[in-house]
């Protein structure tokens, strides 16, 4: 742990944000190529989500986690064996439009300025707006999974409702640690499958992931957890907290009782860096999700600033690490510094391990009752405004998610619309019925995380570099 | 391809801000038939994205008068436009932390009593505690205005222009204005879509105003500045005005919500070209040591957000008011430096009088733009 100001790094060729599959790959190749590399990351270790704290996991929490979690572990090997430095518990909350990092370590803010930058930011899950979806008690999948990873807790009384590959992948977990969840709510509508059969040319060449998602699905059912299909109407029940949840699945409502609701509807790819900067982003209709443009090497639209992972769409922990592996060799080589590595093999390698996309995709896109809540529900949960006031805000003539946001602070409050961000565009978008491209997104503000005032008072910058 | 038609109106308006959007609803309300044009959306820039203080305390005295009028239409406008935009009354205060600054202070509400203003009191110490109990110790005293206030500047802003619609004004937004040219009596404004024509244009392009008025043969060194603000997380209720510091830079507010906004003019970077802003976090050290000094509560206050926007300033920190000094039919109304927000209805309201009948009574002498004509960095 680098504590002090004066040995913390000042410059770097390359910083990568984030130490997930994309970032530690990233690192590792960069490190190879002679680079000097920094990974400013969140974390206590190594890992991002997908392998977090893989290298503290005990054998008992492995074998819950099972084998593609321990994959992790090698490239956080491989990491802390290279000459890439790591900083853990560093949380970049600015980036200057010359490359200049503000980040926050431990109660102090730094300054890194780095030549390049690869953001490695990974995902956010994507937020659920159904009734009720704020009391205390509802939680998301994805939180389940940090506490089993992290602290090895297992939530006991859960209901888990939503689609998409991590919600099998959870509830087979929480059955491996003898806690499966209560029920499944399966909320992929009907005729979803038919969609999908174009793309299962591409999902035979990704068998492997298909029959991980059907293993996953056996390992439910044999641990006994009911499981409805095609649910919908979903509301969580309480007055003030999570009581249970109602939906009706297979023409027949029902009333489950349960001390958390998870929900979940996938995951999107996390827009702070990328928005903060000002990066051009697409819609993207079979995912869902903004995307940051980028060329087949990662940089985007903004100067010697690269995307690798899920953060450029959701592409999973494999190709995650083959991106960041690209956008290393192609700095090093704008640096002038050659490699044996060659982009053709690991292009190759994206292709091949993205052919399930397109089913998984088409598969699992979230339900309309997800996209489009009704007027009564809360959408920006920071400042508890409904779907009813952004609609209204709309027919009074506010154009888009800025307006909407000044007018009635969605999106203002500590999460600086992380979690409502999409959901209030794509309800402008269809309000107005323009596309997603037109609408476009939050301008993203500074700090992209809580800042104590405090801290920012001691700031250390770094001289004239900042002005 | 299809030449695009020309739209005749009585008054052109370049810019959709507080100003732009002000003048056209007191003009359509006056019966001029008003096109306003605006490059990007209503309040997109410095009048959408400010602090919202509704403030005359501490103004230029040369501002004061207009400033008056400004807020007795502020005091209406909620009935004016449909919209509470926001607004409440609450007292803008201007703290001493030393003597030498309580006296400066103090000859300054002197002064304004004896040009007939007694909107700015003088507090003392016990009178500040009992209206600031978190207030540090080593703060003096200072003045205050008790029926200023504050806004939601996005808000009041949206809502005059709906207002300025209703009043028959047609707002066109998205349309850059390319060039203004007189041809034979009437102002042609052409925007990248269509061309409009008119015996009037008034010209409240804010940072960007400077380029119209040039480009008119006026001199008008309007520089684009990005002042930059926090706003914390939220805190137990402990502050009921708006405050300044005499001796530094601070404007810091509390806002019904708990928040705190947290401002006061350091500046960060403008890039009007590419109508962008960029916060620079160490030039804010200062301002967030400053707000912890002057409320201890605040060391344990969160920033969650922090927010600059484009905004013109003048050399000598006071507005273009007026006609121009150049061109029959062609008037100003920018440059506010900083401090515009409260003007805007007063303003407003000058201008449609000034056109509609060619004077008007309020003094707005001290704002021509000629005086920058052989003096281009004048300061005051």
């Amino acid at each position: 742990m680098i504590r002090d100001y004066e040995n913390r790094p000042k410059t770097c060729d390359l910083a990568i944000i984030g130490a997930g599959p994309a970032g530690m790959a990233a690192a590792v190749t960069a490190a190879k190529a002679e680079l000097t590399v920094v990974i400013l990351d969140e974390g206590e270790g190594p890992g991002g989500q997908i392998y977090r704290d893989v290298e503290q996991s005990t054998p008992p929490r492995q074998r819950v986690l099972g084998p593609d979690y321990m994959a992790g572990g090698n490239l956080a090997a491989e990491l802390r064996a290279s000459d890439a430095i790591y900083l853990a518990r560093s949380t970049v909350w600015n980036i200057s439009t010359n490359r200049l990092i503000d980040y926050s370590c431990e109660g102090t803010s730094y300054q890194l300025q780095a030549k390049y930058i690869l953001a490695a930011t990974g995902t956010v899950e994507r937020a659920c707006p159904i009734p009720g979806w704020t009391k205390p008690g509802v939680t998301t999948v994805g939180a389940l999974q940090i506490l089993l990873k992290s602290a090895g807790i297992v939530e006991e009384n859960a209901i888990i409702a939503g689609s998409g590959p991590l919600l099998w992948l959870v509830a087979s977990q929480m059955a491996a640690a003898g806690s499966p969840p209560i029920a499944i709510v399966e909320t992929t509508p009907r005729g979803r499958f038919q969609a999908a059969l174009p793309h299962i040319l591409g999902a035979v060449r990704g068998h492997r992931y298909l029959r991980k998602g059907l293993s996953l699905i056996r390992k439910v059912r044999a641990a006994n957890v009911p499981i409805y299909t095609g649910a919908t109407e979903l509301e969580v029940l309480g007055e003030f907290e999570a009581t249970g949840l109602r939906f009706v699945s297979k023409g027949r409502q029902h009333s489950l009782s349960a001390r958390r609701v998870a929900l979940h509807q996938g995951v999107v790819p996390n827009p702070q860096i990328t928005r903060l900067l000002g990066c051009d982003h697409r819609w993207d209709k079979m995912q869902h999700c903004f995307r940051p443009v980028t060329n087949k090497r990662g940089l985007t639209s903004f100067e010697n600033v690269y995307v690798a992972g899920d953060g450029g769409g959701i592409m999973g922990a494999v190709s995650a690490a083959l991106q960041g592996r690209l956008a290393s060799l192609d700095i090093a080589r704008k640096l002038g510094k050659a490699l044996a590595d060659r982009p053709a093999r690991l292009e190759a390698g994206l292709t091949k391990d993205g052919a399930v996309r397109p089913f998984l995709e088409a598969l699992y896109a979230p339900a309309p009752e997800f996209i489009s809540p009704s007027d009564d529900v809360k959408v920006c949960r920071c400042e508890e405004i409904t779907a009813g006031a952004i609609r209204k805000a709309v027919d009074l003539g506010a154009p888009g998610p800025n307006q909407v946001k000044s007018y009635l602070r969605s999106g203002m409050g500590p999460c600086q619309g992380r979690v409502c961000g999409l959901v209030v565009a794509a309800i402008i978008a269809e309000r107005r019925d323009v596309c997603m491209d037109d609408i476009g997104y939050f301008r993203i503000r500074p700090p992209l995380k809580p800042l104590h005032l405090s801290e920012l008072a001691g700031f250390h910058p770094l001289g004239e570099l900042g002005q | 391809m299809i030449a695009s038609s020309k739209i005749s109106a009585d008054l052109i308006i370049i810019g959709g801000g507080i100003h732009g959007c002000c003048a056209a609803m007191f003009a359509a309300q006056r019966g001029m038939d008003v096109v306003v044009i605006e490059k990007d959306t209503v309040g997109r820039h410095a009048s959408g994205v400010n602090a919202g203080g509704v403030r005359r305390l501490g103004r230029d005295f040369v501002e004061v008068p207009i400033s008056q009028h400004s807020m007795d239409l502020w005091y209406k406008l909620s009935d004016l436009v449909d919209d509470d935009c926001g607004f409440q009354i609450a007292p803008q205060i201007r703290l001493a932390e030393t003597t030498e600054e309580m006296e400066r202070l103090k000859q300054r509400v002197t002064q304004l009593q004896g040009m007939g203003f007694d909107h700015e009191i003088v507090m003392d110490q016990a009178e500040l505690r009992r209206r600031l109990p978190a207030v540090s110790d080593h703060v003096v005293g200072g003045i205050g205005s008790l029926r200023d206030g504050f806004a939601q500047p996005y808000q009041t802003t949206f809502a005059i222009s709906r207002r300025a619609k209703r009043d028959g004004a047609r707002i066109f937004e998205n349309e850059a204005v390319r060039q203004v040219a007189k041809v034979s009596q009437l102002w042609e404004v052409s925007t990248d879509q269509n061309t409009y024509s008119a015996p009037n244009v008034l010209n409240c392009a804010g940072a960007w105003a400077g380029r119209i008025a040039e480009s008119l043969g006026e001199t008008a060194p309007v520089e684009a500045v990005a002042p930059m603000m926090l706003v914390t997380s939220r805190l137990p209720h402990f502050c009921d005005a708006v405050i300044g510091v005499a001796g530094r830079p601070l404007s810091f507010k509390q806002m019904p919500n708990g928040t705190v906004v947290v401002g006061g003019g350091r500046l960060g970077r403008a890039d009007p070209s590419k109508n962008l802003s960029e916060m620079i976090f160490p030039e804010l050290r200062l301002t967030a040591a400053t707000a912890m000094d002057i409320f201890p509560i605040m060391a344990k206050a969160t920033i969650v957000r922090s927010w600059s926007g484009v905004e013109g300033r003048m050399p000598d920190r006071i507005p273009v008011i007026g006609p121009s000094g150049t061109h029959k039919g062609l008037y100003h109304a920018f440059g506010f430096s900083l401090h515009g927000f409260q003007m805007g209805p007063g303003v407003g309201d000058i201008m449609a009088e000034l056109i509609a009948n060619g004077s008007t009574q309020w003094p707005i002498s001290a704002f021509s733009i000629e005086r920058f004509k052989d003096n281009p960095a004048e300061r005051r």
